[in-house]
């Protein structure tokens, strides 16, 4: 198996698909980049899928092949933590839509010779756990001991517990929900129109001449890093605290317009290196298909359709200052599991990170994930 | 004089020198293979037990850090509450549903009971009798709040806020319709017998069902 091309770091595939979308159209050819790690053993029963986030990627535990930074997990995946290549094998793929191998508005539309851009068809999370189920297929897993996420990531994990339920053993839901509130809908549409109001964007063509709606992208990534972090994060992190620039003395206030406060040079920190490793226009289909997501609206208006007669183990955590995804939108999710009589572990974990909790240093989630997970591979 | 709870059954061991003694009655009596729902399940220990039982155990447990110590031993348990939480479990889905220490704590415990046998075909409830001679004494002659080891905290600092004694509980359930099919009655870690229970009983348990 090591010699076998399809596992490895930095490989992509191109599936003949095609790949019916729930919005009707018919994706062909599907690329998707993806990462393993560990081997798949004999019995294929330690395979785990690993959903990202909304600007993640497949780097999940290796080197960003732009930003240079580790990957976007390594606190729960690597050698001694609960999401262990040395016990698992871990497939980590670029959600469809995206922009980092897996097919998106930047790849070129073979029918065209040109990039997609608006021309790449509106996709579903629903569409990017299809995709992601090919792939499996190709690499030849069956069955999924685990499949994880946070944020985004665990709208997949719930996606997929009720697509494909036979192939999810346990599901790691965190920090997440089964549908996209009114609130996360208005922070979205905020950062779309910050980009198309952007005239480098010019209607998505922007690949050939004139550069990417940078400025747009970077607002609306200012935007969106609010939203992951806590007001009391941010007052410990910043408070009121002013900028020390040359020229000026020490915390003095410039009576301009420039970065005056440390969180506003931080922000704009965040929007301008975003732009770098981000395509404007998978922003806007992934935060699309993001609003889209309503797991109740496929199942008939009650979310515990979606899991009737599962035989899935679950394991859902909020934190309680997150407030994009609060513990409510995950005790909802538990409150479905529960009606259907589902295997269901659920906890509220403090930290104050806000959203970004997920991502960071809260030893009580590694416990939690790596006592669920080892308790479903004992079974 | 009864004996003194066996402490040493081996498919407790390990757990049984620090296991309640209203636990360990429950763990006897849960059937072998069972699906049962530990409502205040604390840090999962009785459903540790009855997981060895080859039981399908599932808690709800209020406690944040509680909860974590269950899930990361591999227990499907569920931060919430049970007079909110319970609602959302469909009929008959469990053979038992246990209630521990928590009755007198309910906000509403004649809906806690109902949901309860609900959910579960059977129900063990337990809780501390205010009936039992210390706490009268305390009450009568002190003029004073009791605080004893089954009442242990102070008025303004305890959860307790439906206080209930043997006889209550079985005017309660009778008014109810509901079946009693065994009862413990316990006096720190010693059992006696129901003759005079509601004076002399510090803890009692029940068997219900619908």
């Amino acid at each position: 198996m090591t010699d076998d091309s399809r596992f490895g770091l930095a490989r992509t595939v191109t599936l003949p698909g095609p790949l019916l979308l729930d919005g009707g159209a018919r994706l062909s050819p599907v690329d998707i980049a993806y990462e393993t790690y560990g081997t798949l053993d004999a019995a294929g029963s330690n395979a785990i899928l690993l959903c990202h986030a909304l600007t993640g990627d497949q780097h999940v535990a290796s080197t960003h092949p732009i930003t240079g930074k580790p990957g976007w997990w390594t606190r729960m995946v690597g050698p001694g933590k609960p999401i262990d290549p040395a016990r698992h094998f871990i497939v980590c793929a670029n959600v469809l839509g995206s922009c980092l191998g897996s097919s998106g508005p930047a790849s070129i539309d073979v029918a065209t010779g040109a990039p997609y851009a608006m021309r790449f068809p509106v996709i579903t999370l629903r569409d990017m756990v299809r995709a992601q189920a090919m792939l499996l297929d190709h690499l030849g897993v069956g069955m999924l001991s685990a499949v994880v996420g946070g944020s985004m990531g665990g709208m997949q994990v719930l996606q997929w517990a009720a697509t494909y339920p036979e192939r999810v053993q346990s599901a790691v839901v965190i920090a997440s929900a089964a549908r996209h509130s009114a609130q996360n809908i208005a922070f979205h549409e905020v950062g779309r129109q910050a980009i198309m109001a952007d005239p480098k964007w010019r209607g998505g063509d922007y690949y050939d001449d004139g550069g990417p709606p940078a400025a747009g992208l970077a607002v609306a990534r200012m935007a969106a890093h609010i939203t992951y972090l806590s007001e009391a994060g941010l007052t410990e992190k910043f408070g009121r605290r002013l900028q020390a620039r040359a020229g000026n003395q020490e915390g003095a206030k410039s009576f301009g317009f420039d970065a005056d406060f440390q969180i506003e040079s931080y922000l704009r920190h965040q929007g301008i290196s975003f732009v770098d490793r981000f395509d404007a226009n998978s922003y806007l289909y992934i935060t699309r298909a993001m609003d889209y997501f309503d797991l109740a609206e496929e199942h008939g208006g009650l979310l515990a359709n979606a899991f009737k007669g599962t035989r899935t183990r679950f394991c859902v955590a909020s934190f309680d200052t997150d407030w994009l995804y609060p513990t409510s939108e995950s005790r909802a999710v538990v409150h479905a599991l529960n009606a259907a009589g589902a295997a269901v572990s659920f906890v509220e974990l403090s930290s104050p990170f806000g959203h970004d909790a997920f991502l960071l240093d809260v030893p009580e989630l590694n416990r939690v994930v790596d006592g669920f997970l080892r308790a479903g591979e004992a079974a | 004089m009864p004996a003194p709870l066996d402490f040493a059954r081996d498919e407790r061991n390990g757990y049984m020198s620090e296991l309640r003694p209203d636990l360990a009655i429950i763990a006897d009596h849960v059937k072998r293979g069972s699906r049962v729902l530990d409502v205040g399940c604390g840090d999962g220990e009785l459903m540790d037990i009855l997981r060895a039982k080859g039981c399908d155990a599932r808690g709800i447990e209020i406690d944040r850090d509680n909860v974590s110590l269950a899930v990361a031993r591999g227990l499907s348990v569920v931060q919430g509450d049970a007079d909110t939480d319970l609602v959302n479990y469909p009929d008959d889905a469990y053979d038992y549903a246990i209630l521990s220490q928590t009755l007198q704590s309910a906000r509403v415990p004649d809906k806690v009971l109902a949901d309860l046998l609900r959910i579960g075909q059977r129900a063990f409830v337990s809780f501390p009798n205010f009936a039992y001679w210390r706490v009268r004494w305390s009450l009568a002659w002190g003029g004073r709040m009791p605080v004893t080891p089954a009442l242990p905290v102070s008025w303004y600092e305890t959860q307790n806020i439906h206080q209930l004694t043997i006889d209550d509980f079985r005017a309660f359930v009778a008014e109810r319709g509901v079946t009693v099919e065994n009862a413990w009655f316990l006096t720190g870690d010693r059992r006696r017998g129901a003759a005079g229970a509601n004076l002399l009983a510090e803890h009692a348990l029940f068997l219900l069902k619908r």
